[in-house]
Formats: structure tokens, sequence, C-alpha cells
């Protein structure tokens, strides 16, 4: 049974409540996952801790080589983020098909990625963009963990929202010939979860590639990357026929199910190659644009 | 476990005495009395329940009571005033935007949120700012044309002016 809501003056402060709950209290960010599960429901949670006011997790910016993401920035600022969209391109153009427009004016990266479902956009692109994850618990100790460590299973994070905190998001920042492209096939423009989602970063230097990064989703319990795929693309040229080889040893590591909602597995194995195709094409525009 | 909420709602300062895990549509309906915000999905998919937070558009169906401890609530019954309508609402009506009307205040606050930081939105900006509004009537085109309506009555009676805003989010 709900009994309190506490808006946390600090992120200390926060994880002083959660432990004061001994595992009955849980950080809310904008609830929009939350209210819909039935963790909260009454049942097994009793003081919800909202981190919303504690102003520095409301920021975005670069320091270090790093975008650092609040936990609370939401998937609306991060869209229209003069930053993210130069720094982080992926990232914004998820974060701006998360639900309808009041859905992204509320709910946050960060619960994106502790809600740890399959295909959540944000979770997609920071997976391809090599995020790191910051975890502060009640004992003081604070970690970073990859993207890909983030998930335990489907709809199961990595995170312990009733003793754990995500405070930021953290993406390398490429530099110059670096871009990223995010790719959906979606049922309409809002208010859709993905089909499919697939997101990918490139470095380029000299029309060669540098670095790769593909994920793709949903293609089991969590975004996955192309391992394969990635490795295959370093030293070659930016150009259709490696993109398309590239495709096909994403292609080998994907294993969709048919849902009479959001496709067959045989249509989302056959759209796959041509959005890592596209997504490397737009990448590698957007990177020699900055080059 | 009921605890007393203060937030400011249209404008004035209230208090209710509600559980902190309702949501705020329950709330805003059945302990203050305000219909005029509707519930359709309950699941953050429609929109109807559309009010503005603090001056941006969220689904009140998915806010916990608690949320809105000390901010400030817009719903429907606090766009435009006793015998006066809102620009937006009059473009509503003059467009031939409402037919059964369950969408039609979620879809006012959405154009609100926009145009009160947007004064000259495009259709692509728009149709990004209403995307999380579901009608099953009109089919749209209509509701996109009393946004743009609205935009200009609100330009030409100087709604705009000394706000500072220059249409960027």
């Amino acid at each position: 049974m709900l009994h309190e809501y506490i808006f946390a003056s600090s992120i200390d402060a926060a994880l002083a409540l959660l432990a004061q709950g001994k595992g009955k209290n849980r950080i809310i960010a904008g609830g929009t996952d939350l209210v819909l599960q039935k963790e909260w429901a009454g049942k097994e949670t009793e003081v919800l801790v909202d981190l919303s006011k504690i102003s520095n997790l409301s920021e975005i910016h670069e320091e270090n080589g790093w975008l650092s993401i609040g936990a609370n920035v939401t998937h609306n600022q991060a869209a229209f983020s003069p930053l993210i969209r130069e720094k982080a391109r992926a990232l914004a153009d998820a974060c701006s098909k998360v639900g309808g427009k009041q859905v992204r004016n509320i709910a946050t990266l960060a619960g994106n990625v502790v809600t740890a479902l399959p295909a959540a956009d944000a979770a997609v692109a920071l997976t391809a963009l090599g995020a790191l994850c910051r975890i502060r618990d009640s004992s003081g100790a604070s970690r970073d963990l990859p993207m890909t460590e983030m998930y335990r299973g489907v709809a199961q994070s990595a995170i312990d929202s009733r003793t754990q905190i995500l405070t930021h998001i953290r993406i390398p920042v490429c530099g110059a010939g670096c871009g990223s492209s995010y790719m959906r096939m979606e049922q309409r423009k809002a208010l859709s979860l993905p089909m499919l989602c697939v997101a990918v970063r490139i470095k380029l230097e000299g029309g060669a590639i540098q670095e790769a990064g593909i994920a793709m989703a949903p293609v089991g319990p969590a975004p996955k990357r192309a391992g394969e795929a990635e490795a295959f693309l370093i030293g070659k040229k930016a150009e259709r026929a490696v993109f398309q080889e590239a495709a096909a040893l994403a292609c080998s590591q994907a294993s969709f199910r048919s849902s009479a909602v959001r496709g067959s597995k045989e249509f989302r194995h056959a759209v796959l190659p041509v959005f890592i195709v596209r997504g490397l094409e737009e990448a590698t525009q957007r990177a020699a644009a900055t080059a | 476990m009921a605890k007393t909420l203060s937030f400011v709602l249209n404008g004035e300062p209230v208090e209710a005495y509600v559980d902190p895990g309702a949501m705020l549509a329950d709330v805003l309906r059945d302990t203050l009395g305000l219909t005029g915000t509707k519930i359709g999905c309950k699941s953050g998919d429609c929109g109807a329940c559309t009010v503005l937070l603090n001056g941006a558009a969220v689904n009140s169906c998915m806010i916990p009571a608690g949320k809105v401890q000390g901010a400030s609530i817009i719903t429907i019954e606090g766009v435009g005033s006793s015998g006066k309508l809102h620009p937006i609402q009059q473009a509503f009506i003059d467009e031939g935007s409402v037919q059964c009307g369950f969408c039609t205040p979620g879809m006012i606050l959405a154009a609100k949120a926009l145009l009160d930081v947007n004064p000259a939105p495009g259709k692509e900006e728009i149709r990004e700012a209403m995307s999380g509004n579901l009608c099953r009537c009109t089919g749209y085109v209509k509701i996109e044309n009393a946004v743009v309506k609205a935009a200009g009555l609100m330009r030409e009676s100087g709604s705009h002016a000394g706000c500072g805003c220059t249409g960027e989010e």
C-alpha cells in the first residue's frame, strides 16, 4: 500500500530513503512505465522516492570527452538538445519516437534503460553508442556499467530500483568523422512500440571505417550488438557493398519471434538488413559532414 | 493512507486530501469535481486525459498524485474564462474540429502547450506536439487546421507580447 510520495533533495538523501525502506521504497522517475507495472500497484511499494527535484540530474553536458546525461533528462529534452543532436544524433532520433509527446515530456532516458524492455528506443541507441550507466547504491559505491550489461532478462534490469540509482548516462564523444543513425519500423508515427529498430554509429578516417557500433532490437531480451558485423566493418571502405555484407553478418546473429501485433519473424528478418544498410549510409553521410 | 496534496490548479492554490498513489486524472475528476479531463485508455496511449504540468502536456492518467505537490496544473477548465473563449477553443469551433468531443479537451491542451512556446509552428511541429492525442471521429485534418488558425489568432491578439518565446523548444 503506497503510504508516501517523497521528493528527494539529493542523491544521498534518495539513497538514505531507499535504505530506510528495506525493499519497500523505490525510485520513481517519470513513472510512465512504473505505473503500469504491478510492483507498485499497492502491494509491494510503500514509498516512492522522486528524483525530479534534484536539479543537477536534469543536465546534459560534455566533459572530458564524455556526453553526460542526468537521470532526470526527459526524452523530449534529449530529442531537442543541440548537444545530443550534434554528438549523438541516433539518441536524439530514438528519444523522439518514444510514446507520444505527453510521455516524452515526463519519461526519462534513465527510466527507459531501467525498465529494460527489449526494444526500448533510447536503450537501443545508447547500446550502439557505447554508453556507460553510472550507478550508485546506499553503501556509497559508484560504478559504471556498459549498456550491454544493463539487462538481466526481459524487463529485468541490472539495477534494483529499491536499492540503487542510475544517476547519469555517459556517452563517449566521438568527434570529427563520426555519425550515427536510428532506424525504426513502426505501425504508426507515434504511440507505437517498434516492430524493429536499429541504431548505428560509425567513425570514418580517409573514407575508411575506424569504429562501428550496430545495435538491433527486438532480437532477444535486450538490444543486441552485432559484434561480427562491427568487426567486419573495421578498416573497410564505407560503401554499400561493404554495408550489405555487414548486414548479412548482423542478420545471422538476430533471432526474432513472430508476433501477431508486431510482425512475423520472417518479415522482420527481411527488413533488418535493409535497415542496417540504410542506417550505415545515413551515419556515413553525417560522419562525412563533420570531417 | 490519504495525505494532503497542495498545488496550483488553473491559477489558484488548492489542497486535496488524496491517496498518494491515486492518479492525477482521478483526483481532478473525482476529488476536485473537474470532469473536463477525460479518461480514455489509462495507459498513456490516447491523450484524452492531457493536462499541463508546469506548462508541459502530460497524461494525467499516469501521474501519481504525489508528483504534482507544489506544481502548477492547467486543465481544460482553466483555458479561456467565463464568457470568453480562448483563441484555441474558438478555432476548434470555427474549423469544425469537434465531433463527439471526447478528445477535444486533451487536444486543446496539447495545442496550448505548443502555442505557448511556439507562436508560428509548421505542420510537422504541430503533428509532433499533438502526436500523443488520438481522435476516432475527425480524421485530424480539421484539428490541425484549428491549431494553425489558433496560432494566427494568438499572434493577432498579441498573446505572446512580452513572453520572450522564440518558437524553440
